[in-house]
C-alpha cells in the first residue's frame, strides 16, 4: 500500500486504488466505443436485401440465337449468349496455346443437369477485364474482329468464347457461378 | 499573434456584463479588428478570406438544395432535373452549388500555390500547413461524394473508377471495395451513404477551418518576405480595415468571376454525359473526373508497369495518394531556412516549372492516354499483311499513305487463295499523353526531393532586415522611377 497523505485535511490517498479505477473507467469506455465502431463500421457491408438480390433465374430459351440477353445481378452486368454452330465451331477450333488467357471453350461453359455441356449457350460477366467497361456485342451490330464482343472504351477484342483476343484488357471474361435449375432456367450467382 | 494583449475595453454597462459572462466580442476584437497583420501583404494573401465565402456558398446552397432532393437510384436524377426545371430558382441554387465547387477548388489552388511561394509551410506553421492539408483532403472527398448525386453516367461511371481503385490493394481490397459499395456493385445502399458523407464532410471542413485559423493566429501571418513580425508598430497594421477591406475587395472581384460562369456558361466546366441517367449497361467512352481532380487522375494512368511484386494498377494508386501525402511531409522535406521564394533565386524557378507541372499533368489527365500529345508529328501508320505460306506465318509491311494500302491490297490479291491473307494497321510509334504523364509524374514528385537538396546547396539573396524596411525600400525604388534626379 502507497498510502500518502495528501491535502490539509490529512487525508490519505490511496494511488493503487485510483489507478485502478482510471484504468478500469478507461477499458470500459474503450470497450463500449470498440464494440460501437464494429457496428459503425459493420453496417456498410451488404445488407440482407442486398446479398440475397446477388442471384438470378434466367429463362435461357427466350434468347435468340445468335444474339445475346444482357442481365444485371446485384448491379453487375452479364451476358447470355446463344451461339450458332458456326460461332461454336469458332470458339472449338483456336489454338489454345495461342491465347493470353489459355482456357478451352469447353472449360468455360458448366454442365447441365444431365452432365452434358450446352455449348450454344455461353454465360459470362459483361464487365471488360480491362477497366470495366461494357462491351458491345451482337445486339449492337458490332462482334468485333473474333465475332465475340468489342469493348469501345480501349478496343479489347473477345471471342465468340469470351476470350480476350487482342487489345489491353489482360484476361478472358470471367464465367460467374451458375448451375442449370432445369433445362430452360439457369441460376447465376454473384 | 496570440501574443498580442487584448485591446478591447467594453464601454457600457451590458458589455461590461458579457464580457465577464461570454467575452464574445473581445475574442471578435482580437481576432478580426485589432489583430495585427503584417503591412505587406499582397493579393494572393486574399484566397484565405475568398475561401471561406466559398465555404459558406455550398454550406447555404447545399443545405437547401438537400430539401429538394431525393437520394434513390430510382429519384435521384428526376430530383435533380425538377430542382433545374419546377422549384423556384432552383436552376440558380443548383447552378451556384455546382460552378461553386470549381471555383472552391481554384481558389484552394491559388491558395496552396502561395503558400508554397512564401514557405507558409514553414516553421513555426508547420501545423497550418497540416490542416490546410487536411482540409484539402475533405475537400475532395466533399466533391467526388457530390458528383456522384446527379446519378448521371459520369456519375456512376465516374464512382465506380474511384471506387474500383480501392479493389487494386491486394488481398482486402475486394472486401474494402464490396464494404465502400455496401454491395457487389454502385447502387441505392451506395448513393444514399454518398448523400449522408457529402452533408457532413462540410461541416467537418468547417471545423477543420476553424483550427486553421486558430494555428494561424499563434505565429501570425507569414508575408511575402518570409520575415516574421520583429517589431508590432512598425511592421503590422490592424486587421480591421486594412485587411478586410482588401479581402472584400479581392471577394467582390472574385465573385464577379463566379457569376460569370454561373449566368454565362454554368455548363462549361461539367461533362455532357451528366446529362444522361445512369446505366449500369452502358459505359461513356472517355471517362474523366471534374478538372480539380485532373492531374491525380493524370498520375493514376501515368503507371502502365509492374514494379517487382506491385502490379501496374496498385502501383498507380500509390503514386496518386502519395502525390496527397506528400504534402502534409513538405515542412520537413523543404531544408531550406529561406521561406520566402523571392529569396531563393534556384528554387524560385523551379517553383514556376512545378506549376506548369501541375497544369500539363491536368491537360493528360484529360486527354486519352494513347493519343499523340502533338498530332502533327503522328506519322502514317504500317500496314501489315499477314499470310500463310507453305503452312508458315508470314508477315510483310507496307509504310506509306494511299499508295501502300494500294500496294498491300494487290499483294494480297496476288497471294494463292489458301494463304488466307488478313491485313491490319499498326500505328506509327508516337509520343504519347502517358509518356507525357509519366515524364510528368517524376517531375511531380521529383520538385519535392530537389526542395529537400536545394536548401543545402543554393544561395540565397539577401533578406531584408524587417518588414517596414522592405516596404519602405520599395516605395524608395518605386519613386526613383517616377522622380528621376534633378
Amino acid at each position: 500500500m502507497t498510502d500518502i497523505p495528501a491535502h490539509e485535511h490529512g487525508e490519505l490517498i490511496d494511488e493503487d486504488r485510483r489507478n485502478f479505477i482510471h484504468i478500469a473507467t478507461g477499458a470500459a469506455a474503450f470497450g463500449g466505443a470498440a464494440m460501437f465502431a464494429w457496428v459503425a463500421v459493420d453496417q456498410w457491408n451488404p445488407a440482407a436485401d442486398t446479398k440475397a438480390a446477388s442471384a438470378l433465374d434466367v429463362d435461357i430459351s427466350k434468347v435468340p440465337l445468335g444474339s445475346e440477353i444482357r442481365v444485371l445481378i446485384g448491379g453487375k452486368p452479364f451476358f447470355i449468349r446463344h451461339r450458332t454452330p458456326a460461332e461454336i465451331a469458332a470458339a472449338e477450333s483456336v489454338d489454345v496455346s495461342t491465347l493470353r488467357d489459355p482456357q478451352t471453350d469447353d472449360e468455360r461453359l458448366r454442365p447441365m443437369q444431365n452432365g452434358e455441356l450446352n455449348r450454344a449457350i455461353l454465360i459470362t460477366s459483361g464487365a471488360c477485364t480491362h477497366l470495366g467497361c461494357v462491351p458491345v456485342g451482337p445486339a449492337q451490330g458490332n462482334t468485333g474482329e473474333f465475332g465475340g464482343w468489342y469493348c469501345p472504351c480501349h478496343g479489347s477484342e473477345y471471342d465468340t468464347s469470351g476470350r480476350i483476343r487482342k487489345g489491353p484488357a489482360p484476361t478472358n471474361l470471367p464465367v460467374p457461378d451458375y448451375k442449370y435449375v432445369s433445362d430452360t432456367v439457369v441460376n447465376i450467382s454473384l | 499573434m496570440s501574443g498580442h494583449e487584448s485591446s478591447y475595453t467594453p464601454t457600457n454597462a451590458f458589455t461590461k456584463w458579457l464580457d465577464t459572462r461570454l467575452p464574445l466580442v473581445r475574442f471578435a476584437q482580437d481576432t478580426a479588428i485589432n489583430f495585427p497583420t503584417p503591412k505587406n501583404l499582397n493579393y494572393w494573401y486574399t484566397f484565405g478570406g475568398i475561401l471561406a465565402v466559398c465555404l459558406v456558398i455550398q454550406i447555404v446552397t447545399g443545405v437547401i438544395l438537400a430539401m429538394h432532393y431525393e437520394a434513390s437510384v430510382d429519384g435521384a436524377f428526376a430530383s435533380v432535373e425538377r430542382i433545374m426545371r419546377d422549384v423556384p430558382f432552383g436552376w440558380l441554387l443548383r447552378y451556384i452549388h455546382a460552378n461553386g465547387a470549381s471555383m472552391f477548388f481554384l481558389a484552394v489552388y491559388i491558395h496552396m500555390f502561395r503558400g508554397l511561394y512564401y514557405g507558409s509551410y514553414k516553421a513555426p506553421r508547420e501545423i497550418l500547413w497540416i490542416l490546410g492539408c487536411v482540409i484539402y483532403l475533405l475537400m475532395m472527398g466533399t466533391a467526388f461524394l457530390g458528383y456522384m448525386l446527379p446519378w448521371g453516367q459520369m456519375s456512376y461511371h465516374g464512382s465506380n473508377v474511384i471506387t474500383g481503385l480501392f479493389g487494386a490493394i491486394p488481398l482486402i481490397g475486394e472486401s474494402i471495395q464490396t464494404w465502400l459499395m455496401g454491395g457487389p456493385s454502385i447502387g441505392n445502399q451506395t448513393l444514399q451513404r454518398f448523400f449522408a458523407l457529402h452533408y457532413l464532410l462540410p461541416f467537418m471542413i468547417a471545423g477543420a477551418v476553424v483550427l486553421h485559423v486558430w494555428a494561424l493566429h499563434v505565429p501570425g501571418n507569414n508575408n511575402p518576405t518570409g520575415v516574421e513580425v520583429q517589431d508590432v508598430k512598425k511592421d503590422t497594421v490592424p486587421f480591421h480595415p486594412y485587411y478586410t477591406v482588401k479581402d472584400a475587395f479581392a471577394i467582390v472581384i472574385f465573385l464577379i468571376m463566379f457569376a460569370v460562369f454561373v449566368f454565362y456558361a454554368p455548363n462549361v466546366l461539367g461533362h455532357a454525359d451528366n446529362y444522361v441517367e445512369a446505366n449500369p449497361l452502358v459505359t461513356p467512352a472517355h471517362i474523366v473526373p471534374e478538372w480539380y481532380l485532373l492531374p491525380f487522375y493524370a498520375i493514376l494512368r501515368a503507371i502502365t508497369f509492374d514494379l517487382g511484386p506491385i502490379p501496374a494498377k496498385l502501383l498507380g494508386v500509390i503514386f496518386m495518394f502519395a502525390a496527397i501525402a506528400v504534402l502534409f511531409v513538405l515542412p520537413w522535406l523543404d531544408t531550406s531556412k529561406v521561406k520566402s521564394m523571392r529569396y531563393r533565386p534556384v528554387a524560385k524557378q523551379f517553383f514556376f516549372g512545378f506549376v506548369a507541372v501541375c497544369l500539363m499533368l491536368g491537360w493528360c489527365g484529360a486527354s486519352v492516354p494513347t493519343d499523340p500529345v502533338i498530332k502533327a508529328l503522328q506519322g502514317k501508320p504500317t500496314l501489315v499483311v499477314s499470310y500463310t505460306d507453305n503452312g508458315d506465318e508470314v508477315t510483310s509491311e507496307y509504310k506509306g499513305g494511299a499508295e501502300a494500302y494500294e500496294d498491300a491490297k494487290s499483294f494480297m490479291d496476288s497471294l494463292p487463295a489458301d494463304a488466307s491473307p488478313s491485313l491490319s494497321a499498326v500505328p506509327a510509334p508516337t509520343f504519347q499523353f502517358k509518356h507525357l504523364s509519366l515524364i510528368l509524374t517524376f517531375c511531380y514528385f521529383g520538385f519535392f526531393i530537389l526542395l529537400f537538396f536545394l536548401g543545402l546547396t543554393e544561395k540565397p539573396k539577401e533578406l531584408p532586415e524587417s518588414i517596414h524596411k522592405s516596404v519602405l525600400k520599395r516605395h524608395k525604388d518605386a519613386d526613383a522611377v517616377a522622380t528621376p534626379a534633378e
